[in-house]
């Protein structure tokens, strides 16, 4: 019985004693933190991806309680209804923004661009592109190694075997950036979406003049500006030898596809053309 | 003309591979298991066949099966994995359990790390010890050496040189210094214990030969066997002279056989000249240790296994002199 | 016999399908196409016109700054434009087209074979002749020969040394040009110590070149101050730092040039262009290339105008064999794979090396068995697996930590791992993010102040 007592005593007593040594040391040190930034962090995803430009969903919680206004401050993941429910908690109002997607602005399929040498290195874009012009002889084209789908954290992005291409998965891809930054020759752009997802796209950023580029590729745009000059919105420019369409101005008339000579230009998620209007014969990549 | 092939410099290789290197350990550890075949007869044939016929189907089952990858066999690592295994082995050992010492070397020890190169264990240590633990008695029953002359289950048995050693050391029972087999029979092998314990002298040829095939570097089986000479000539017993013990040390248990090919495994030993000394001296200071106080007659698997531990530490603090640092 | 103290490789040199060829003159091309870059530092800008007749030895391109080159033509005939060409990556590169119109030299350059041993001028203006003639380091790095020669203030030159490794196997340019022309090097040496008021010289040579040291042991002998150094075999020496070390035993600090430690690094075949610009008035336009491979039919030495496309050379030599696999620009260690030979010769092309498509495809790479070979290999004494590593992870910060910056892009690392793993290619890759990262960072605090 004796014992008993001992053991429960001593015990009993370094138990205390610890409890408020363990209490004034959490007071010492206690970290002052807006409870505001556990509540943002909850509506969050979680995925740490780094699309936001923040080091994590935390870094981007903290960034929204500082910030006086959300302008700016977008997870591109959870969208616009996230930045909603972040605006309810603070009592901010969310701006509107665009839902984006990554496209692959490369057109560049084996049949049109033929190998000019056989790479033995790493398969790694960034590597393949500091050491040369690529398999291909377009300096400017997709590479084919998957950098980007390496440094997709949704599972986004896929190789096409029979393209070599990267296809972009629009249901996964959350528009977070990281494929952009992946991609050594700025191949991937982050678009806007588009209604219903639809949207105009030049598949080609070849800088070079019309008939390099065309001898590079069969698919490449060689700036004619044909284009352009079709386009009644101002959307599309030409520079560097090669077309640009800004989705903010593109009203998605199509008009712009159909007098591309080499097919550069794509319509994406458009039903097929009514055989009333003018169809290309040789635009066959529609879906890419 | 097919078209050109472009890849990063340097263009040229040396012609080593993984595969050579094992061989080449292989080839080093063949006289001294023709040793222990002379030695210790069918036993040391069977106990290797089923270790090495185990551990390559193992490993090829494992990696097939488990791990959905290519299979690996081709680098000859589960081969020496095998031998190293039978060498730890004593050869009236139970097929069966050859067999478990197998799967825990090649399943526990290094598939489950992710195969070659990523396990931090000596596999066949791993193996060896798991053994040890469990079939302590079959594991500490060496048979005599006879040759092909007697039956290998029941050959008959005894106690090593070093299980003499202990009594010596720990009790002091200095009349069993007359029971220790003669200094010269040690070296060419004529004595009690695992196949690989057996011929200090083929395991010198061995060593001898990798180092000058440039598979390992004299770091670490130097620093072992230097460490272990001196701790012994320290800690000599009475009723021994010192030259005499530290013969014995050396030249008895596993102290050949670890330094020159269980110590020196590529995957669990530091990366640096530096670090591969202090990774030997560690061993030869843990297995005086066991060997002096501990419980176990042998301590070589249990000091290598605790240094392979402290491998990645080494690694990391153990830096090699860079070019044009200032020396301190 | 000396060597350089860290790490190094044995690779089998293969020189002797190409030693002792003499060195043939290369037939002149039909056009010439001479890039704008044939050097580390700014573009050379081009002053000559679409039209205008130039001879050979003219300045047709001038130093677009400090660290750049000047460019002379080559060839004697008429610009017939200054426009963009693909070089043998793939890349584009600015160049000045001139179809050819005979052999014009200008009157000032002597092109007689006597050897001028005296030289009467000041330290100033030999560093001047050698800036005006376009001189850069034909080793391979192609660094402006007059920048070295002008040490950064508080630094004094103390030791010249000179580069006869040739240490990348296959390799004989330099040491056919040492038995040939060994005398005029020796004046070129001369004429360096002076330009950096210098009392001694070293010259490095490996000892698979025993012709060579021999005939440079000889003239050094009736020259003051100038010491030949016999060299083990080990790759690689011909590097700057290595070779500082193993000459005369002094380690470059990390980070710094190696008039840290009093020495000026020259390859023989930058000497003989000097002593060429210095005495007789020549400006860089050829240099000597090694062509070689395994089933080359002439494998040789070729004096090569600068301009000349690759392509031309390689008929000279027997045209491209049918069995190969890989055409690299240099050596084998550290020399660029090319996807094409259709790009001029220049300043950067110290030979071109035909490997067959057996020899050509790199084994798979398998796992690490951590075997430290790489660690052992390294001659800057970095851990190249664990760099690499870094690398694939995307760890930059760290690889910096671990002196990434340091390395020299050797390719021992590679050339040595038994489980042929692309060290080498993921380090580059590194090194070029981690040498972004500083320059970022270095010009932030620029900004800052």
């Amino acid at each position: 019985m004796k014992f008993i007592l001992i053991a429960l005593l001593v015990l009993g007593i370094t138990g205390c004693v610890a409890a408020v040594l363990l209490y004034l040391i959490a007071q010492q040190f206690k970290v002052e933190e807006d409870p505001r930034i556990d509540l943002v962090q909850e509506v969050l995803p979680g995925a740490n991806c780094g699309g936001c430009g923040f080091a994590g969903c935390r870094a981007l919680a903290e960034a929204c309680v500082k910030a006086d206004s959300l302008d700016g401050l977008l997870c591109p993941v959870g969208g616009q209804e996230t930045m909603n429910k972040v605006g309810a908690i603070l009592g901010m109002e969310a701006a509107a923004a665009d839902p984006k997607v990554a496209v692959v602005r490369c057109n560049g399929v084996c049949e049109a661009r033929p190998r000019t040498s056989r790479y033995d290195g790493v398969r790694s874009c960034q590597i393949m592109h500091n050491l040369y012009v690529g398999e291909t002889a377009c300096p400017f084209g997709c590479l084919g190694c998957g950098d980007c789908v390496a440094a997709c954290q949704f599972g986004a992005l896929s190789i096409d075997p029979k393209t070599g291409l990267p296809v972009v998965d629009e249901d996964k891809c959350t528009a977070c950036g990281k494929c952009v930054k992946a991609c050594p020759r700025n191949i991937i752009e982050l678009r806007k979406k588009g209604p219903k997802g639809r949207r105009m796209v030049v598949e080609c950023v070849n800088k070079d003049k019309g008939a390099v580029a065309r001898k590079a590729c069969l698919n490449a745009c060689i700036g004619c500006s044909k284009c352009q000059k079709e386009c009644a919105f101002d959307a599309i420019t030409v520079e560097n030898n090669v077309a640009y369409i800004d989705f903010n101005k593109c009203r998605l008339c199509r008009k712009c596809e159909a007098v591309c000579p080499t097919g550069a230009i794509h319509a994406i998620n458009f039903p097929p053309r009514k055989p009333a209007a003018d169809v290309q014969p040789e635009k066959k990549e529609a879906q890419a | 003309m097919k078209n050109l092939i472009v890849a990063p410099a340097p263009h040229v290789h040396s012609g080593d591979s993984v595969r050579r290197n094992m061989l080449l350990v292989i080839a080093a550890l063949l006289p001294a298991y023709a040793v222990s075949v002379v030695a210790f007869g069918w036993g040391a044939l069977v106990t290797a066949c089923i270790s090495i016929v185990a551990c390559v189907g193992f490993e090829w089952l494992i990696a097939k099966y488990i791990l959905k990858q290519k299979p690996t066999l081709g680098d000859c690592s589960a081969i020496l994995t095998g031998l190293l295994l039978a060498m730890n082995l004593p050869s009236n050992l139970s097929w069966w359990i050859v067999i478990i010492g197998a799967l825990v070397a090649i399943g526990v020890g290094k598939m489950s790390f992710g195969g070659l190169g990523q396990n931090p264990f000596n596999p066949a240590l791993v193996g060896r010890v798991f053994l040890l633990i469990s079939f302590p008695v079959q594991m500490t029953t060496w048979p005599l050496p006879q040759g092909f002359g007697g039956s290998y289950v029941d050959a008959q048995t005894g106690a090593t040189p070093l299980a003499a050693m202990k009594q010596i050391v720990k009790n002091g029972q200095t009349d069993l210094v007359s029971q220790l087999p003669d200094l010269w029979d040690a070296f060419i092998g004529w004595m009690g214990g695992s196949l690989g314990e057996v011929c200090a002298l083929a395991l010198l040829v061995g060593g001898v030969f990798l180092i000058c095939t440039r598979v390992i570097t004299w770091h670490i089986p130097v620093s072992i066997l230097a460490t272990m000479a001196v701790f012994a000539c320290l800690a000599c017993p009475e009723g021994m002279k010192a030259g005499q013990y530290v013969a014995y040390t050396l030249l008895t248990g596993g102290a050949m056989l670890g330094a020159f090919f269980m110590a020196t495994d590529y995957v669990t030993s530091p990366m640096t000249a530096w670090g591969k000394v202090i990774f030997g001296i560690g061993i030869g200071v843990i297995v005086m240790v066991i060997r002096t106080w501990g419980a176990y007659p042998e301590g070589m698997s249990f000091a290598i296994l605790i240094m392979n531990a402290v491998t990645p530490l080494l690694n990391m603090y153990i830096r090699p002199k860079r070019f044009g640092e200032k020396k301190k | 016999m000396k060597t350089f103290h860290i790490g190094g490789v044995h690779p089998h040199d293969n020189k002797i399908y190409s030693a002792h060829q003499p060195i043939q003159e290369c037939a002149l091309p039909a056009k010439a196409i001479i890039p704008l870059v044939q050097h580390i530092g700014a573009p050379a800008q081009a002053i000559v016109e679409k039209g205008q007749k130039v001879k050979v030895g003219e300045l047709i391109a001038k130093a677009g700054g400090f660290v750049s080159a000047n460019v002379h033509s080559p060839v004697s005939g008429t610009v017939s434009k200054i426009d963009t060409t693909i070089d043998s990556w793939g890349m584009k590169m600015p160049a000045i087209f001139i179809d050819v119109e005979g052999d014009e030299w200008l009157e000032t350059i002597d092109r007689t074979p006597d050897v001028l041993r005296e030289c009467n001028l000041e330290a100033k203006e030999i560093i001047d002749l050698i800036a005006q003639a376009g001189i850069v380091g034909l080793g391979g790095a192609c660094f402006p020969t007059q920048v070295k020669l002008m040490p950064p203030p508080g630094k004094k030159a103390e030791v010249l040394i000179v580069n006869g490794v040739e240490c990348e196997p296959y390799l004989t340019c330099d040491h056919q040009l040492m038995l040939e022309h060994g005398e005029e090097i020796m004046v070129g040496i001369q004429i360096l110590m002076k330009a950096l008021n210098i009392q001694r010289a070293v010259i490095g040579i490996e000892r698979n070149k025993p012709d060579a040291i021999a005939r440079m042991q000889e003239l050094a002998a009736r020259t003051l101050g100038v010491e030949v150094c016999p060299l083990k075999l080990k790759y690689p020496q011909g590097g700057e730092k290595q070779l500082i070390d193993a000459c005369i035993g002094r380690q470059v600090p990390s980070g710094a040039l190696p008039i840290e430690v009093g020495a000026v690094v020259d390859n023989v075949a930058t000497i003989y262009a000097v002593y060429e610009a210095v005495q007789k008035h020549k400006p860089l336009i050829s240099r000597v290339m090694t062509v070689t491979g395994k089933s080359v039919q002439r494998p040789g030495n070729y004096l090569v105008r600068f301009g000349t496309p690759l392509s031309q050379v390689v008929e000279q030599a027997g045209g491209v064999p049918e069995d190969t696999g890989k055409i690299i620009g240099g050596g084998p260690m550290m020399g660029r794979a090319m996807n094409n030979i259709d790009m001029p010769a220049n300043k950067r092309t110290s030979g071109l090396l035909f490997m067959t498509e057996s020899e050509s495809v790199r084994p798979e790479a398998e796992n690490c068995i951590r075997c430290g070979k790489c660690v052992s290999a390294c001659p800057m004494g970095l851990e190249p697996y664990l760099l690499s590593k870094l690398a694939e992870l995307q760890r930059w910060d760290e690889m910096e930590k671990h002196d990434v910056m340091d390395c020299i892009d050797c390719g021992c690392c590679l050339f040595t791992c038994p489980s042929h793993r692309p060290l080498l290619d993921y380090i580059r890759m590194g090194k070029g993010k981690v040498g972004g990262i500083i320059r970022a960072r270095q010009a932030a605090a620029q900004a800052a102040k």
